[in-house]
């Protein structure tokens, strides 16, 4: 049975269980006018044996999907003559391909081996067991559990109270999930990274000054041994969010402090949602904008001034990175500055001074705190920031201050070394697990202190 | 300040110095003021600057990409080049040259044109796409084998540049990438009125290709679809679900507080860090298939739920409290309060939060580059584990590109995205005006 009609089957089942279950109540009290003596409506006992007849049978089932690939694989591999079995994984990995491909119908079975047809029979006759297994089990389950509750079913049962148990139950697994996401990313992240600190020591990653990650196939080809000082890449992603938050954050401020000190209501009810237009554009368009336009933009006012601006110059990047999170920080600094009570500023004018005098003296210094925190999360978020750096940063690791060269950034160099086809144990892959372990820990660690400032400043205000 | 041999024969009061400091100063201060003030119109100025020339590159390079180039030719439906055996089989017609056919219509065009390699010249006129349309034509219906048609074929692509005025015809002919000859030809079948830009439906119907006269964004749309619907199924109940429990029922204890800091730092955690943990485990661990819309779906999802729980939670904290006690009252219990009164309340905020989390999937792109949603694919995926590509990725894949014409493609791909973009925020502003209540 496929596995679309084996749940369709069982929703139909829990369809018909809760009707069952809300009939059954009811038959116990005499109809729809003893129904008084129920415990709970007679939708909950219906919906009681509806919940026990689906939840168990559909993770049994997503349990069973997620396993039974892989042994069914296994007992294909261990059905194998001998001389496939002590194959290498990858030399296995391309059996069992041909083996796939023959079971899908995608080669004809004249060109197969022998033994590769011997396997994809069993291969064949195996997943069909599986699935006819997996339907009597999930059935057996959503029937078995069903119809117990459903004999369960008294006018004493506190229906409503299980039912709402389960759904508390589910509310809960669905707020974990964040933790879940928290503990893959760390545990996937530094399990690779672990491996990849085997093979190149973590000092060498972290202090070396020369990024070559092109390993050699073979051992005596010219420049075999890779590099993975990932120095130069910390100075490129420090250069081009450097010079993105020069751009941001005086353009984002000033005009964070215009709108929300200077201009008229009807003017900021129009200009602010403009700006805010900058941060929902996706940033595949800033990449193309950076590569495509300003690059190139770039390169020719470099030519005109005598300079040599290379093509995939940081500036580019960086000033369109720039403008990504002027919005960015703009709101962050617009709502600590309207949280700034009123009183204050009165008592500025009060004693004389001008409004930007305000301003300068009294009301930024006392958003300070939290504009601080605004850009703390800019920071992580230039650090970040993929697609501009990959379509218009460079690729060459190059340890320069110069923001007319080409330099290249952490997430640049991930994207760069895990695109493509790619093996799970070279140290090539494995770099872009450090280095993105390295970019979690970084980012992480700005979000957490800024979070905190931010939400420190605005209890001194509540 | 204060030397006796300084001080005026009348004696200024402390009060008139304080004064007349405060008027010399005055100039200066209103002229800080000014220039403060100017800062501020110059920044926003610059934002909306950045803006307007965004948008506007954008449309200028990508609007003509609506239009294409197509070449009238009187096609030949030849039997004897078609189905020489008269079988009418699909699949011999299936298999025949169609590309002779475009080739013979050109040389009833120009009758004149000899020579091998000038005839090669002027069979690159057509592009290598049109066959495949004249394929389908006849495999749709196998009457018009022998027929004759007078057919709008599409035009290479250097054709096409030329005819929006990208390839300026005043360039020497070895910059320029069209022969003199060529550029003969394009003229005397311009006057013919058998070339001409027609609007452009291939590249709304179309997935990707290598010909940038071929390629076009349906794949991707397609793509960015599936993706979408499964982020939408998983992450809008469970986001909503887990607002529902921090915001009703967690009591204040560190779980709760674990909870919290975990879902305020995710929102705040690199995209592509995401892409790592799909990598790591939904391809290597669990062993699902690459470039698939399942797996793109499930890490959007984790990247989109903390946005959809905080904008849930923020819309369930708008319900007043007095319909929560109210429902209480009436001997509701917890749950049925919630599901009765609170959920179709909070029902629009969540809505709104759930349409701008699904806007940031849709542009997201550099997790997907980690899951291998970066393939050439041809195919319109029609499934959730058939390869595909997005919408995003598309545009990253064609900005790659060396040929000139596909600048326009990807200007006009990120406008399909912008729309697309526009159309869902103007949802859930218009949603969060029309459902908006004062309390």
């Amino acid at each position: 049975m496929q596995t679309s009609t084996l749940v369709l089957v069982l929703l139909i089942l829990t369809a018909v269980a809760y009707r069952a279950g809300r009939q059954r109540s009811l038959a116990l009290v005499g109809g729809v006018k003893g129904a008084k003596h129920l415990h709970s409506l007679p939708g909950y006992y219906g919906m009681l044996t509806a919940l026990w007849c689906a939840i168990p049978a559909l993770l049994v089932l997503a349990l069973w999907h997620s396993f039974d690939g892989r042994i069914v694989t296994d007992m294909v591999v261990a059905s194998m003559p001998s001389d496939v079995q002590v194959l290498s994984e990858d030399e296995l990995s391309l059996v069992l391909n041909d083996v796939r491909n023959l079971v899908a119908g995608a080669i004809p079975a004249e060109l197969a081996s022998a033994e590769v047809q011997a396997a994809a029979a069993r291969y064949q006759q195996l997943e069909s067991l599986s699935r006819l297994a997996a339907a009597g089990l999930t059935l057996s389950i959503a029937l078995g559990l069903g119809a117990f509750v459903w004999w369960r079913i008294s006018p004493a049962l506190r229906a409503r109270n299980k039912v709402e148990q389960i759904v508390k139950l589910g509310l809960i697994v669905c707020s974990t999930i964040a933790i879940f996401t928290t503990v893959g990313i760390v545990i996937s992240v530094l399990f690779e990274s672990l491996r990849f600190f085997q093979v190149v020591p973590v000092t060498e990653f972290l202090f070396g000054l020369q990024w070559s990650p092109q390993m050699a196939i073979r051992a005596d080809q010219v420049g075999s041994s890779g590099a993975f000082g990932a120095v130069p890449l910390f100075t490129g992603t420090l250069l081009i969010a450097g010079l993105a938050m020069l751009v941001a954050v005086p353009v984002g401020l000033f005009a964070a402090i215009y709108l929300a000190e200077y201009a008229h209501r009807q003017v900021r009810a129009v200009v602010k949602p403009l700006l805010e237009v900058l941060a929902g554009i996706p940033t595949v368009v800033y990449g193309f904008f950076a590569a495509l336009i300003v690059g190139p933009m770039l390169r020719q006012a470099g030519e005109a001034a005598g300079l040599a601006v290379s093509s995939e110059s940081a500036l580019a990047a960086g000033l369109v990175m720039g403008v990504m999170i002027i919005p960015f920080v703009s709101s962050l600094a617009d709502d600590m500055l309207t949280a700034v009570p009123q009183s204050l500023r009165d008592g500025s004018y009060g004693l004389g001074a001008t409004q930007s005098e305000t301003i300068r003296r009294v009301v930024f210094p006392a958003a300070l705190p939290g504009i601080v925190g605004g850009v703390l999360l800019a920071i992580s978020r230039a650090i970040g920031e993929t697609m501009i750096v990959v379509m218009a940063a460079g690729l060459g690791a190059n340890l320069t201050a110069n923001p007319l060269e080409a330099v290249t950034t952490v997430t640049t160099q991930i994207v760069t070394l895990l695109v493509g086809d790619q093996e799970f144990d070279s140290p090539k892959t494995l770099a872009a697990f450090a280095l993105g372990l390295v970019l979690f820990l970084v980012t992480l660690s700005l979000n957490i202190i800024a979070l905190h400032v931010v939400r420190k400043y605005r209890e001194q205000y509540e | 300040m204060s030397e006796p041999t300084l001080t005026p024969a009348t004696a200024e009061t402390p009060a008139q110095r304080t004064r007349r400091l405060v008027e010399k100063s005055l100039r200066r201060r209103y002229r800080a003021e000014r220039r403060f003030r100017v800062y501020g119109i110059v920044a926003v100025a610059l934002g909306l600057g950045f803006v307007a020339f965004l948008f506007s590159s954008i449309i200028s390079t990508g609007w003509t990409v609506f239009q294409q180039s197509y070449l009238k030719l009187e096609i030949d439906y030849a039997p004897d080049v078609l189905d020489p055996d008269g079988s009418r089989d699909p699949e011999v017609i299936g298999s025949a040259d169609f590309s002779a056919l475009i080739k013979a219509a050109l040389r009833k065009q120009f009758p004149d044109v000899e020579g091998r390699s000038d005839l090669r010249t002027l069979y690159k006129l057509a592009s290598e796409g049109g066959q495949f349309d004249l394929r389908q034509r006849v495999l749709d219906d196998p009457r018009r084998v022998g027929s004759q048609e007078s057919l709008w074929v599409l035009a290479d692509d250097r054709v096409d540049l030329l005819m929006k005025g990208e390839i300026e015809r005043g360039l020497p002919e070895d910059v320029r990438g069209i022969s003199d000859q060529e550029l003969a030809w394009i003229d005397r079948l311009v006057a013919d009125g058998r070339l001409e830009k027609r609007f452009n439906r291939s590249f709304f119907t179309r997935g990707d290709s290598r010909e940038p006269e071929q390629a076009g964004v349906w794949g991707a749309v397609s793509g960015s679809i599936l993706t979408l619907f499964v982020t939408l199924l998983l992450a809008f109940p469970i986001g909503v679900a887990a607002a529902i429990y921090l915001e009703e029922f967690a009591p204040q204890n560190r779980f709760t507080d674990l909870i919290e800091v975990n879902i305020n730092n995710l929102a705040a955690v690199p995209s592509i860090v995401f892409g790592l943990l799909g990598l790591a485990v939904f391809i290597q661990l669990f062993g699902l298939p690459r470039s698939a819309p399942l797996v793109g779906g499930l890490v959007l999802t984790l990247m989109t739920l903390p946005t959809i729980i905080i904008a849930s939670r923020a819309a369930l904290k708008g319900v007043p409290p007095s319909i929560r006690e109210a429902a209480l009252g009436m001997g509701a219990s917890q749950v049925q309060m919630i599901a009765h009164h609170v959920l179709p309340l909070a029902m629009p905020g969540m809505l709104t939060g759930a349409i701008i989390g699904m806007a940031r999937a849709l542009g997201e792109s550099a997790p997907l580059l980690m899951i291998g949603m970066v393939a050439f694919i041809v195919d319109i995926p029609h499934g959730l584990t058939d390869p595909a590509t997005v919408l995003p990725v598309q545009v990253y894949l064609w900005a790659d590109s060396p040929e000139r014409a596909f600048l326009e493609r990807t200007s006009g791909a990120i406008l399909v995205l912008l729309g697309f973009l526009l159309i869902m925020n103007a949802t859930a502003v218009v949603l969060r005006q029309k459902f908006e209540r004062r309390w």
